[in-house]
């Protein structure tokens, strides 16, 4: 009973609460010489049908960002500060009443989408399983939305497709299968953990006109993680850049890029390749 | 699909042609003659050509090894005119030491031996798999240390060593059980059960503990993958994720494994057949070799190819069903 | 419009430290954590001492006075069908693990003498079959093609092999000789693959890793790259690989003993003690206790201490 209030309440916004709020977000885990933090003081927003990009290399902190949000920090790690969905804290809920969440109101996309899938199990299985654990219902009626969910991703023949296995697609096939899981339930947040960094650059440019389409059409406020910058100017509304698990600069994607304040976000847009300046493309960050 | 069955089959026979030829050249050339130990004390040398002759012992290498296995598929008479044996298809040889034929022999032993075999198997599944998910789901708790120190002994202990120390322990100082007898079924199924029941323990108790090793380390790695992650992100529940997506990943990889072992141990298990003195075909093997009865030790050597070969087939293709990516490429 | 990743200044940083072999820091690290493991220290502790009392069996046999042929008829009661004299087996001041039932051998100086024969044994199979096993790999792994095929299907098929029932015909076949030879070669045909296998899979991803075809780039020999290059990097596989198997060479020599094919009387060796129990075990249990355990200690000491190897050099699926 309370966790179906609990996920009930929680789709009821509480009036000018925006989608998603993170306030003074800290994440650590415990090490051998004491507490290792590997996200410090984030916070960010995200409104209804806009796109935060969160910027950052490797072990900036912003795979943890979002699982914390999700409440999927791996074993040991904790989480402190704020995360508020629609105005309702998120953070210190029991893993029975996330659960209603995850992949209902937020889904997410990971990075790889191969080892990201079940090899065991059709992606019929695995689309159907997500949206039966949240509507319920019969196994026909969820195979109904699944193929529905695949058609709206691009992918040829979904009546067929459907019983196929992970392995009998390619990579870019494989990400619109992940998308399909993700959107079938409409969920008011998409968190896409470098959804694009596994693919071929023409493939990665389809992912990414797919993901705007579909932002298009349902409204869905959306979180892209990503160490490419020149991705994050394609799709972000807004972009937070993250060094070493602290917050290195905040604004529009417009600010970022004609106007960083910070060193290393000047840095970061330094290492874009430039058509009109070829002997700058291999410089690296020097951080 | 065919066509790999077929190129599966057509290994199998491949290896059984050479076990069956490496064990006949291993008697062929390093062995006594078997023809003076047949012959016995009172032999004169009329004697002992006479029986080579029989049973073929004077012909070159490659002659008697057709012989042999033109035997098992179409049978074979020993000698000439009245005193003549034939041994029917699928003949085996007759023993040196009780001029049995080798075939009846094996197939007389070989219920025991799966008996052995069938009852050990469940209990190992049982205690392996279920100690291993066990390990895995309670890592670092006092459960799985606790399993995995059972395990390392297990897997450490020879189990000619667990049969005495259990036969000690429960026959002679707690007399739970009587001294080891061979029992009907039908007859007397309590005696029956208490027969088989060490020999089930002892072979379960290292298969188990190699097998609950396994499937700890299997399911730990699983629960590892990036799919486990996908499948609590989409808010399934906690029991759901390890039903569906942990437990088939981790299992799959075992049934492998159990297949191998299984065959293998249809072919008798020598060492706990002996020394519970059960009759199978393990006993059988350890007996002959004992006699160096060489008829019987080329069965049973074959047979257990066999089986092993029957059982790496089975479990190709069984593997085949249970892991998609494998699955041969029809359409 | 791709950027460069950052992560890749890193990176080649990381691999680039590689190809000199990193000896001292992984090295220091596996001791770190072999020192910090009770259990590890444990099992190097068990098997120093009986590597010791191996070695030194002569010298033990000149302290207590009993060589491990000689009968002692005063230790057993003749009358009691050859059982010896006094508890637990006939422990006493002058046979410290008491005697052996039926001719009052000294069951302390056979097992000495025992442990010689079995770590001989299972010491030598592990140094030929992890040799072939590296090499063998190593040819299959970084040249593929033909090579790989043969060596790939002489393993399948050694893999496919009745192995124990064939070493039993193989051994009651071969004539006496040199037992403790024989048993090496014979555990040395059917187990090579096993390393082999691993070390195909292993050489295989390092032919392909970044510093290999770095060195293939700027001219190197295959065999230069092979021992300067891969080999350095197998260096905790074959670590780990060989220190599992011995433990499963001196369980098979038992073994095969045990059934009468391995090394034959009056050497004495675990596993023929124990078969020899068999028929007094309900009467005198301490003569197939002693040998069990000491059997048992090394073959658990072996199996901890690779079980450590493999977790501290985290050589992933070097089972």
């Amino acid at each position: 009973m309370s966790i179906t209030s609990a996920a009930r309440t929680i789709s009821i916004p509480v009036v000018g609460a925006p989608l998603l709020e993170v306030e003074h977000l800290s994440v650590s885990f415990p090490t051998s010489s004491g507490p290792a933090t590997v996200v410090r003081d984030a916070s960010f927003r995200v409104d209804q049908g806009t796109t935060l990009g969160i910027v950052g290399e490797s072990g900036s902190g912003k795979s943890m960002t979002s699982l914390a949000v999700m409440g999927l920090l791996p074993r040991g790690g904790t989480a402190t500060g704020s995360v508020r969905l629609f105005g309702h804290e998120l953070l210190g809920r029991t893993d029975r009443e996330l659960r209603r969440i995850r992949g209902d109101r937020i889904a997410m996309v990971f990075q790889d989408p191969l080892s990201s899938l079940n090899p065991y199990y059709t992606i019929g299985v695995q689309i159907t399983e997500a949206y039966r654990a949240h509507r319920g219902g019969s196994q026909a009626a969820a195979r109904k939305v699944a193929i529905e969910a695949l058609e709206r991703v691009r992918i040829a023949d979904p009546d067929r497709r459907i019983d196929h296995y992970p392995h009998q697609f390619s990579g870019g096939m494989r990400q619109r299968i992940m998308i399909a899981m993700a959107i079938c339930l409409e969920p008011d947040l998409i968190i896409c953990d470098e959804p694009t960094t596994a693919l071929d650059v023409t493939v990665q440019a389809q992912i990414l006109d797919l993901l705007a389409d579909l932002q298009r059409q349902t409204g869905t406020g959306m979180v892209f993680i990503t160490h490419d910058l020149a991705v994050v100017s394609r799709v972000a509304d807004d972009v937070l850049v993250m060094k070493d698990g602290d917050e290195v600069e905040r604004g529009t994607t417009e600010q970022i890029f004609t106007a960083p304040r910070a060193p290393y976000t000047r840095a970061l847009l330094d290492a874009l390749p430039r058509i009109d300046d070829p002997f700058e493309t291999l410089k690296g960050v020097q951080a | 699909m065919l066509f790999y069955l077929l190129r599966r089959v057509l290994a199998g026979i491949l290896v059984l042609f050479l076990i069956s030829l490496f064990t006949f050249a291993i008697f062929f050339w390093l062995s006594p003659d078997p023809a003076v130990q047949i012959c016995g004390k009172t032999c004169t040398p009329e004697r002992i050509d006479q029986i080579r002759s029989q049973l073929g012992l004077d012909l070159p290498f490659l002659q008697q090894y057709w012989q042999f296995v033109s035997g098992i598929f179409v049978g074979r008479t020993y000698g000439e005119g009245a005193g003549a044996i034939t041994c029917a298809a699928p003949c085996l040889g007759f023993s040196f030491q009780t001029n049995q034929s080798v075939t009846d022999m094996i197939a007389d032993r070989m219920p025991v031996s799966v008996t052995v075999a069938v009852g050990a198997a469940v209990l190992w599944l049982l205690a392996g798999v279920g100690g291993g998910l066990l390990s895995a789901v309670k890592q670092g708790t006092g459960w799985d240390r606790t399993v995995m120190f059972g395990a390392l002994a297990g897997i450490s202990l020879p189990n000619y060593f667990v049969a005495l120390l259990l036969q000690y322990v429960l026959v002679v100082q707690l007399q739970w059980l009587p001294f080891p007898h061979a029992a009907s079924f039908t007859e007397d199924p309590v005696a029956w059960f208490q027969a088989y029941l060490m020999p089930w323990l002892v072979l379960a108790f290292g298969y188990a503990a190699m097998y609950s090793r396994i499937v700890r380390t299997n399911v730990i790695d699983t629960l590892g993958q990036n799919f486990m992650r996908t499948a609590r992100a989409k808010g399934l529940d906690q029991s759901l994720v390890m039903r569906r997506h942990a437990l088939r990943p981790s299992l799959t990889p075992v049934v492998t494994l159990f297949g191998m072992d299984f065959a293998g141990l249809l072919g008798g298990a020598l060492i706990t057949e002996t020394v519970f003195g059960l009759n199978g075909v393990g006993k059988l093997a350890a007996d002959s070799i004992t006699k160096n009865d060489q008829p019987v030790i080329m069965g049973v050597t074959l047979l257990a190819g066999l089986l092993v070969v029957i059982g790496n087939m089975v479990v190709d293709v069984a593997y085949t069903g249970l892991d998609p990516r494998v699955r041969v490429r029809s359409a | 419009m791709t950027t460069v990743p950052s992560e890749l200044a890193v990176e080649t940083e990381a691999k680039g430290a590689l190809p000199s072999g990193g000896a001292p820091t992984p090295a220091r690290r596996v001791l770190h954590s072999l020192r910090t493991s009770p259990g590890a220290i444990a099992s190097i502790v068990i098997i120093v001492a009986i590597a010791l009392m191996a070695i030194l069996a002569p010298v033990l046999s000149a302290i207590t006075g009993w060589d491990p042929y000689e009968f002692d008829p005063t230790a057993i009661d003749s009358d009691l069908g050859g059982l010896p004299i006094g508890p637990l087996g006939g422990v006493s001041a002058e046979h410290w693990f008491g005697v052996e039932p039926g001719n009052g051998r000294d069951i302390f100086i056979r097992v000495a003498y025992g442990a010689q024969v079995s770590l001989l044994i299972a010491v030598s199979a592990t140094l030929v079959t992890t040799t072939i096993g590296v090499v063998l790999g190593m040819i299959a792994g970084y040249f593929g093609g033909i090579a790989d095929q043969v060596i790939s299907r002489v393993m399948d098929f050694l893999m496919a092999f009745p192995t124990l029932i064939f070493m039993i015909a193989l051994l009651s076949a071969l004539p006496a000789g040199n037992r403790p030879a024989l048993l090496v070669i014979v555990l040395s045909i059917f187990g090579w693959p096993y390393t082999a296998r691993i070390i195909r899979g292993q050489t295989m991803s390092l032919r392909n890793s970044e510093f290999v075809e770095a060195a293939r780039a700027s001219g190197a020999k295959p065999l230069r790259i092979a021992f300067r290059e891969v080999l350095p990097n197998l260096r905790g596989t074959i670590i780990v690989l060989a220190t599992l198997a011995v433990p499963g060479y001196i369980g098979t020599e038992a073994g095969l003993s045990f059934l009468g094919v391995g090394v034959t009387p009056p050497t004495p060796s675990w596993g023929q003690m124990i078969s020899t129990a068999v028929g007094w075990y309900a009467v005198d249990p301490m003569y197939f206790l002693i040998p069990g355990t000491f059997l048992f200690l090394t073959v658990f000491a072996f199996t901890v201490l690779g079980d450590h190897l493999r977790k501290a050099l985290d050589t992933g699926d070097a089972a």
